[in-house]
């Protein structure tokens, strides 16, 4: 036997121990979870942790680069095929400059707000995702770009489909993002169809969001698309949301229940974008009286 | 030991030398096996492992709290929960008090864990974790959580089924090797 025997140890027992941690975890976690306490902490542990996600995300990347590796075999089709993309999005951009133009023109033609041109230009930064969470209280990843990288709390975090989140917590070298699906994350909306506007919420389930306080006789349809409205300023506009999937018109109830699923892969992805919205409210004021006539 | 072992081992000479002399893991070996437990916890896993990945920090906690009883202290198990609470991006104690219960736990019954196999303490090891894992839920469902699904109690599957092999792999490389020159 190694350790000494149990009667020379001093020392509370197990169960006061036991009782004295649980007062202190619990002390943490109500000042966590109602108060927001504990910033400091958070980050110190979370520099002390950088390195170990760091190491766990050495995996990942060996097969990233065996993934590239067998990738590079086929790069010439590849390059064709990118290049067929790229013509595609081109026209496309190109269109889009000319009917920008175009809006700014009718839009002064109607002597209406002008719009902030500004305002749709982003500067992005690629992240990769270095750790998911496993229970699915936490609709939250962690990115590998941080303070150190330039990155503010607020900004929004997009895939190659939509919106994945925005940033909520920032250490120095990582960063976490609330995903859409998270109960407390909201986010501005506007249906493409008919471009009316509202706030999608996260409902804590995968794959599910949900449009409040609508009421029932609302014209929204199955299959709407909804973008980002950019109202708020944290997410630039016209970004695809989410697809409205059912809607439950329930004639007693003030409000229709409508849940959408999110486009983007909020939970698949490896490489994530953050955008910074360059000057992102400037005239927003001006622009407040227009939101309210944009309601129904 | 239980008596039959004991009467066991007397029989059979070699096993009685064979079996049951460790080396005594030092405060490092056991620093290490906390801190890769942690790195395995972290790994960047994607939905469908990610929904059978066990707590390997709940395991070595477990572990090092029945073979080496007093050595890894509550304190600890705290300091590895907030670890794991911030990296898993959770609420702030919420691990910290779930390794908490399992040094509790396993102070508690870790002599008469010490009497079985590591087969045979796989189911009992089941039964603390599926504890750990509803202090977790009781946790987040006290801050506004929703219930998990059955799904996310994999985990507990997962650490049962892992418990053996994990003990084993511990434990040998704790066996004392056997000395060419001794008497």
């Amino acid at each position: 036997m190694e350790t000494a025997p149990q009667f020379f140890r001093h020392g509370p027992g197990p169960f006061v121990r036991l009782f004295v941690f649980a007062l202190l975890s619990c002390l943490l976690i109500v000042g966590d979870v109602r108060f927001k306490y504990f910033p400091q902490l958070r980050q110190a542990i979370g520099v002390v942790i950088f390195p170990l996600q760091k190491i766990a995300y050495i995996p990942a990347n060996i097969y990233d680069q065996v993934e590239e590796f067998i990738a590079s075999f086929n790069l010439l089709e590849e390059n064709i095929k990118l290049r067929q993309i790229y013509l595609e999005n081109r026209e496309q951009l190109l269109k889009l400059a000319s009917l920008e133009a175009e809006n700014i023109h009718l839009r002064n033609l109607f002597g209406a707000v002008q719009y902030i041109e500004t305002k749709t230009r982003t500067k992005a930064v690629l992240a990769k995702i270095l750790y998911t969470p496993r229970d699915p209280f936490n609709h939250k990843i962690t990115l590998n770009k941080g303070s150190q990288h330039h990155i503010q709390l607020g900004q929004a975090v997009i895939d190659d489909k939509g919106i994945v989140g925005q940033i909520t917590q920032l250490y120095p070298w990582s960063s976490e993002v609330t995903l859409l699906t998270d109960r407390d994350h909201s986010v501005p909306v506007q249906v493409v169809r008919n471009s009316l506007r509202s706030v999608v919420s996260g409902t804590g389930k995968n794959d599910q969001l949900e449009l409040r306080y609508l009421s029932v006789n609302t014209d929204i349809q199955q299959g709407d698309q909804l973008v980002t409205s950019g109202i708020g300023g944290v997410y630039p506009p016209g970004i695809p949301v989410a697809t409205v999937l059912r809607i439950e018109r329930d004639p007693t109830g003030d409000f229709a229940q409508i849940i959408s699923t999110p486009v983007a892969g909020v939970d698949r992805n490896r490489q994530v974008l953050i955008l910074s919205l360059i000057q992102p409210e400037t005239h927003d004021a001006l622009e407040m009286p227009k939101i309210d006539s944009g309601k129904n | 030991m239980t008596p039959e072992r004991i009467k066991e081992n007397r029989s059979n000479k070699d096993n009685y030398f064979g079996q049951d002399v460790y080396i005594p893991a030092s405060n490092w070996f056991i620093a290490a096996s906390l801190v890769a437990a942690l790195i395995l916890n972290f790994l960047p896993l994607q939905e469908d492992i990610l929904v059978f990945r066990p707590d390997f920090v709940a395991i070595a906690i477990a572990y090092w709290n029945i073979s080496h009883p007093h050595k890894m202290g509550m304190g600890v198990a705290f300091g590895m929960g907030l670890m794991m609470d911030v990296g898993n991006t959770g609420i702030l104690g919420q691990h910290a008090l779930a390794y908490c219960v399992i040094v509790y736990l396993t102070l508690i019954f870790g002599r008469r864990l010490r009497l079985f196999n590591s087969m045979q303490q796989a189911p009992q090891i089941g039964l603390i974790l599926l504890i750990v894992q509803i202090v977790i839920v009781l946790v987040a469902v006290s801050g506004g959580s929703a219930l998990p699904d059955g799904q996310y109690f994999f985990a507990t599957v997962t650490g049962t089924l892992l418990w053996a092999p994990g003990s084993f792999l511990l434990a040998t490389l704790l066996k004392q090797k056997p000395d060419p020159d001794a008497l």
